[in-house]
């Protein structure tokens, strides 16, 4: 799939900002006044940033209202409803905490279970698609999951939750890719299957239905070197992962805190450009080209 | 609305016989026409005329090579559009209602008006039916000829899709798939008409036919019967040949 850098950037910064969220719903750590302020207006910034930029991706933004209204069925649909809907909630909790000092418990809980259900939506998305099988799998949520809360208790300043998640959260990701390789195997889609052939015999692509490019091919055939996709992981697990876990083994300082944050982010977007990157689309077996 | 209508009766679609597809792509040309100056919003093209043109089709034509164990290799040309499948993830996953499965026929449809562009239901059809228009920025697929089939302003024999229509082979076919006693659907059953990746669960109503059995050429030669075998000398003149094929420069 083609990696759309404003979908990688709102899934890894929306990612992180309710993940932070549900920390401070669930009162870890309980702040208020200027305190509160700063870190609920982070915890927005990457929130709602993360879901402005995922809009440039739509042709029609204008219309984006009508998104609201088939979460019957659609798992993106859901993601717009649990999104402000968390962040409407956490927004009148952090106003009483701000302004008020008062700590409304029920409204956290109820505004961190909401944080974790967007992460939860939006991986869906994803994880619902057979399409791509990679991603068609319970590990999918599993994995946005543990680097959410993880990137969360990291910012939140939960410094032995944090470690733990984050040992969770690599081995996640490590197992991830290394099953992610085998599952479109696995899933048993070929040529043979797509275009029905396989009974008279081996079926090759012989002429394309276009010399040029087209949609198809620009959004969902992306093909990425093998070895170029090896140094990425290693990137990403460095940095996403094993940096901040060595930083949190040091004595704390706020300013190692922000570089293990810094850090991570920049593992996470290298490990979501991989994501996209490296998932084979179905489609990529008409035209010959798995990827 | 997003929610799959229970399944329909009718079920209007298309067989498409890779037998006689001849791979002329004149159903590209005719879809391209038709849908461009009727329903919905023109199918673009981008840099038509320079170096890297593309644009948006809701037909396209593959033509694939197939090799069989123990015989020749068989081109097969491929025409590739939305099946209009019964289980249609591509509906389900659209968050605006823009896509939708109509339950009167069963036709899949967008409304271009609602849709946002997000992309999604294109990500979640198996068969890459569904582009993504680069100018009017919403989501194009086939729409069976909606504004064909049903539409009284044309002649009769016109009220069919303009793939079915321009078709020089006869390779294209409409009609109701979801009754049992219709002519199209006699035709799968006789031919053994198939589903696409059928594997994905989509269950699409649209069938192919495949490549009739080749038949096999018989190892006869006209002409063998009137050759007298040759065989080989003996004695003196059998002695002359072989010393005179193994000079040098003599042909064996
Ligand atoms: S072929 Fe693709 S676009 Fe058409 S109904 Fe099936 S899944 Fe949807
Ligand atoms: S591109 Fe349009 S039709 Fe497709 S899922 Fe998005 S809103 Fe629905
Ligand atoms: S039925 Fe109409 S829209 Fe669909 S492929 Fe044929 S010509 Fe194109």
């Amino acid at each position: 799939m083609h990696p759309a850098l404003s979908v990688i950037l709102f899934s890894t910064l929306s990612g992180l900002g309710f993940g932070l969220l549900f920390f401070l719903g669930l009162g870890l750590p309980v702040v208020t006044g200027w305190m509160a302020f700063a870190a609920f207006t982070l915890a927005f910034l990457l929130a709602v940033g993360g879901l402005l930029a995922s809009t440039f991706h739509l042709g029609h933004p204008e219309r984006a209202l009508r998104a609201f209204s088939q979460w019957r069925t659609s798992w993106l649909s859901r993601e717009a409803c649990a999104s402000v809907a968390a962040l409407l909630t956490m927004a009148a909790y952090g106003a009483g905490l701000v302004f008020a000092a008062t700590r409304i418990v029920p409204l956290g809980l109820i505004g961190a279970a909401l944080s974790i259900c967007t992460v939860l939506t939006t991986s869906m998305i994803y994880a619902q698609l057979k399409t791509v099988p990679r991603w068609h799998h319970w590990s999918t949520p599993a994995l946005f999951l543990s680097i959410s809360l993880a990137g969360g208790a990291l910012v939140a300043g939960q410094n032995q939750i944090t470690l733990i998640l984050f040992v969770v959260a690599a081995a996640c990701q490590s197992w991830w890719w290394s099953d992610g390789d085998r599952r479109f195997a696995r899933a048993g889609h070929t040529m043979a299957t797509a275009t029905g052939l396989g009974q008279i015999g081996a079926v090759r692509s012989f002429a394309p239905p276009h010399t040029g490019s087209n949609y198809l091919m620009r959004e969902m055939i992306h093909q990425i070197g093998r070895k170029h996709a090896l140094r990425l992981r290693a990137v990403a697990l460095t940095l996403g992962y094993a940096v901040p876990i060595l930083i949190l083994l040091a004595p704390q300082h706020w300013a190692l805190t922000t570089l293990a944050t810094l850090s991570h982010v920049a593992g996470i977007l290298a490990s979501r450009w991989i994501f996209f990157a490296e998932a084979e689309h179905v489609v990529g077996l008409y035209y010959g080209k798995r990827g | 609305m997003t929610t799959l209508p229970p399944p329909g009766k009718v079920k209007l679609g298309l067989v498409i016989d890779l037998d006689t597809c001849v791979g002329c792509h004149a159903c590209v040309v005719a879809c391209k026409g038709w849908n461009t100056e009727n329903y919905g919003a023109p199918l673009s093209d981008q840099d038509a005329y320079g170096a890297d043109p593309s644009g948006t089709f809701l037909n396209r034509v593959h033509s694939y090579e197939v090799q069989p164990e123990a015989a020749p290799a068989q081109i097969i040309h491929f025409p590739r559009s939305c099946l209009h499948c019964d289980n249609a993830p591509c509906v389900t996953v659209c968050p605006t209602g823009a896509s939708y499965k109509r339950a009167e026929d069963g036709i899949v449809l967008v409304n271009e008006s609602a849709c946002i562009g997000c992309g999604l239901c294109a990500w979640a059809c198996p068969y890459g039916a569904r582009e993504m228009d680069a100018a009017a920025k919403v989501m194009k697929k086939c729409t069976l000829c909606v504004d064909r089939i049903y539409n009284d302003n044309l002649p009769e024999e016109d009220r069919t899709p303009a793939c079915v229509r321009t078709c020089p082979a006869g390779a294209r076919h409409f009609g109701d798939l979801g009754d049992p006693d219709s002519a199209i659907n006699q035709l799968v059953t006789e031919r053994g008409g198939f589903d696409l990746m059928p594997e994905m669960g989509t269950q699409p109503v649209n069938k192919y036919l495949p490549p009739r059995l080749k038949d096999k050429a018989p190892e006869f030669d006209v002409l063998a019967p009137y050759l007298t075998p040759v065989t080989e000398a003996r004695g003196f003149l059998g002695w002359l040949d072989r010393t005179l094929s193994a000079l040098p420069g003599a042909r064996d």
